[in-house]
């Protein structure tokens, strides 16, 4: 492991650390101080004060799959446009005509899916 | 010393929590585990000084795939899964076939390690990476890069597919 | 290098990270009570008064409230889940402050010489997104946990909202990749330095006026801000994903929140707002912006001074004064040689941030909510194209530049 490499993760590292460490002392001190008398009532679920009905986790609308599907590809495409944008310079005209291309193709994809109506929620 | 200590580390945690990912039943903490180790290897990638894969590592992987999964799980009904019979009646089978093929890999390696050629690392002479990754993906990569597009197209005209067959129940949520 | 010659480097790190995490904590429990007090005022009210003079200790009594208050685990909820969630949120929201540098002044603590970021991160820019990609687990999986159906539905809402927004936050800062060449923080900072026509400071904030609005708008939707503050819709969903949480474990969401306001409004000064550089030429007949740290310290504290014994009585008066005091002192010292020119960047750097908090607050107090299908539509659909079509004029106008206009592409 190089020196540099040290000197840039370690504080990283010790950040993250120190991080973790408050937020888990938080949660241990407010259980510890806070008082603790749970009642049948107190501990049901909120709907509003009537008694809870049924599971909560149930098969839900196919929108929110769809949604994250469409934001993994797109996700995809920016983790592509970065190195992109990052050796553009060196890359020149070619590397123009290169993302053009990459981002015609999920362009077409985007208007499939917009057509498809994917990013309309009440449809 | 510290890059040992770092990869063992990461290694350890990768490991584990990979066995915990098929070994827990409630599903929800699989794809936790799972996001757990994914992390881990994107720490080894760190400390290799794959800082770009690293970073791609976590936002492709632990922040965007491993979203799908948890919303796929989060809407399992858990008593069910949990009465399901688990279908791993043959797991000493499965175990024996690893250990096999565990042996084979190790065996392989170590008689014919010399002739995979496998590059020394060097740490000490990995610059910052990001730039050449940038123009070995567009100079010598190109046609793969291109139809990584059409992968990508493909999969939302598939998803649109699956996703959309039937009418979607009036859950509105 | 053994571990112990990286003591020091250790000791450093420890302090720094002190240091950062002390100022941000204070500085989230403070952007509350500002936003409360502006939002109020917005409104025609007067916002918190009544703890301490103009209600400055409220933030105080309220993290003492959360604390003493009883945490109630509801029925049926995931235990360990139902804690990790939180941890999760705010570890995750105060780890990306590592990666900030918030001035290009080096100081010296135990003899080390080192710059005021507690990290050096070489693609810093792309581990704030890694951070708030990591983000929307501390909502999804406290919607799951809490075992409600509100926290449920508002849980899987925002953590939609969260992943649909990301897309248009990372294409949106293409542009400033692309006109600086680099994901390091401080290089993109050190492209925006000079002015145009001696004047007009070089803040990618022109060049890059649709990527600045499109990355501002997807930071208020991916912090779950008003008006995109749709899970917490309390007409419709209670509290979103945190309904089912009280006591501490609800205020760390907060504070979760409004340290993602901070980073996203850093980012931003960072990335269009030329980070610390002043936006007034320090040289010639602007040498005395200098002291400008100096004038705004002590005007705060002479109006504070002025306020306690006009106005105010007793243990309000007390507090006044010598919050009054603390900042006259603050001026005396930043006009101090020495420390001068290190309060430059930081100055800069903060007036920038708290402006930016200062519209964050501001929309809130003046949109009304978005609904969530328009919401998820205009994402996809208008900043999504308008994001990546920024991305790609960007890289058309600096090749067009860079091979001497069209005349040097067709030659």
């Amino acid at each position: 492991m190089t020196e540099g490499h040290l000197q840039t993760y370690v504080p990283l590292l010790i950040h993250m650390l120190v991080a973790m460490g408050l937020a888990g002392a938080l949660l241990l001190a407010s259980r510890w101080v806070g008082p603790r008398r749970p009642s049948r009532a107190k501990l049901q679920a909120y709907e509003c004060g009537i008694p809870p009905l049924g599971d909560a986790r149930e098969p839900f609308a196919v929108k929110f799959y769809l949604v994250a599907i469409a934001f993994i590809l797109f996700d995809a495409e920016t983790m592509f446009l970065f190195p992109w944008a990052y050796a553009f310079r060196d890359l020149g005209w070619f590397g123009f005509g290169a993302i053009g291309i990459f981002i015609l193709f999920l362009a077409a994809g985007d208007i499939y899916l917009w057509k498809k109506g994917v990013f309309d929620w009440n449809r | 010393m510290v890059e040992q200590f770092t990869f063992y580390f990461f290694a350890a945690l990768a490991v584990i929590s990979a066995v915990l990912v098929v070994t827990v039943r409630n599903a929800v903490y699989s794809a936790v585990f799972l996001i757990t180790t994914l992390l881990a290897t994107a720490g080894i990638f760190l400390q290799l000084r794959a800082e770009f894969l690293f970073v791609v590592q976590i936002i492709l992987y632990v922040g965007g795939i491993m979203v799908l999964f948890v919303f796929v799980v989060m809407l399992v009904d858990l008593d069910v899964a949990l009465r399901q019979v688990q279908f791993n009646r043959q797991k000493w089978v499965a175990l024996l076939v690893v250990l096999a093929v565990a042996g084979q890999l190790v065996f392989a390696l170590a008689l014919g390690s010399e002739a995979l050629g496998l590059p020394a690392a060097a740490p000490e002479s990995l610059e910052p990476n990001t730039e050449s990754v940038g123009l070995r993906l567009f100079e010598s990569y190109m046609l793969p890069f291109e139809i990584a597009s059409i992968l990508l197209l493909v999969a939302m005209i598939g998803a649109v597919l699956l996703g959309k067959r039937q009418k979607p129940p009036r859950s509105e949520a | 290098m053994t571990l112990f010659e990286a003591y020091p480097l250790l000791l450093v790190a420890l302090v720094k990270t002190g240091i950062l995490l002390f100022l941000a904590l204070t500085a989230v429990a403070y952007l509350s009570w500002f936003e409360r007090k502006v939002v109020g005022h917005i409104q025609s009210r007067l916002g918190p008064y009544r703890v301490g003079p103009h209600g400055l200790l409220q933030p105080l009594a309220d993290g003492l409230k959360f604390l003493f208050k009883e945490g109630v685990e509801p029925q049926g909820a995931d235990r360990l889940v139902y804690y990790l969630a939180p941890f999760l949120a705010l570890s995750l929201a105060l780890s990306g402050l590592a990666v900030i540098p918030f001035g290009p002044a080096e100081i010296e603590i135990f003899g080390v010489r080192t710059t005021l970021a507690v990290a050096e991160v070489e693609l810093g820019l792309l581990f704030l997104f890694a951070i708030t990609a990591l983000g929307v687990y501390g909502v999804a999986l406290a919607g799951w946990a809490s075992n409600s159906k509100y926290a449920l539905m508002g849980g899987l809402r925002s953590s939609a909202q969260m992943i649909s927004y990301e897309i248009s936050l990372t294409l949106s800062v293409i542009g400033v990749v692309l006109l600086a060449g680099s994901f390091n923080l401080r290089e993109i900072v050190a492209a925006q330095q000079g002015y145009w026509f001696g004047a007009v400071p070089r803040w990618f904030l022109l060049p890059q006026l649709v990527g600045f609005l499109c990355y501002f708008t997807s930071a208020i939707a991916e912090t779950n801000r008003a008006p995109f503050d749709l899970p917490e819709a309390e007409t419709e969903l209670v509290a979103g994903f945190h309904t089912e949480y009280s006591s501490f474990q609800f205020a760390m969401f907060f504070m979760a929140e409004y340290t993602a306001m901070v980073i996203a409004s850093c980012l931003a000064t960072l990335l269009f707002l030329g980070g610390w550089e002043s936006p007034l030429p320090t040289t010639g007949a602007f040498a005395w912006t200098v002291y400008l740290p100096t004038v705004v310290l002590g005007g705060g504290g002479a109006l504070l001074l002025v306020d306690a014994l006009r106005h105010h009585r007793g243990f309000a008066r007390g507090v006044l004064a010598l919050l009054g005091a603390l900042l006259g002192g603050a001026a005396w010292a930043v006009a101090q040689p020495m420390i001068l020119p290190l309060v430059q960047g930081p100055f800069w750097f903060l007036t920038k941030v708290f402006l930016l908090l200062f519209v964050y607050v501001w929309v809130r107090g003046t949109l009304p909510r978005f609904r969530y299908d328009k919401l998820m539509a205009f994402g996809w659909k208008v900043l999504l194209p308008v994001a990546t079509l920024n991305a790609l004029v960007t890289a058309l106008v600096v090749l067009l530049r860079e091979s001497g206009g069209l005349a040097g592409v067709l030659r």
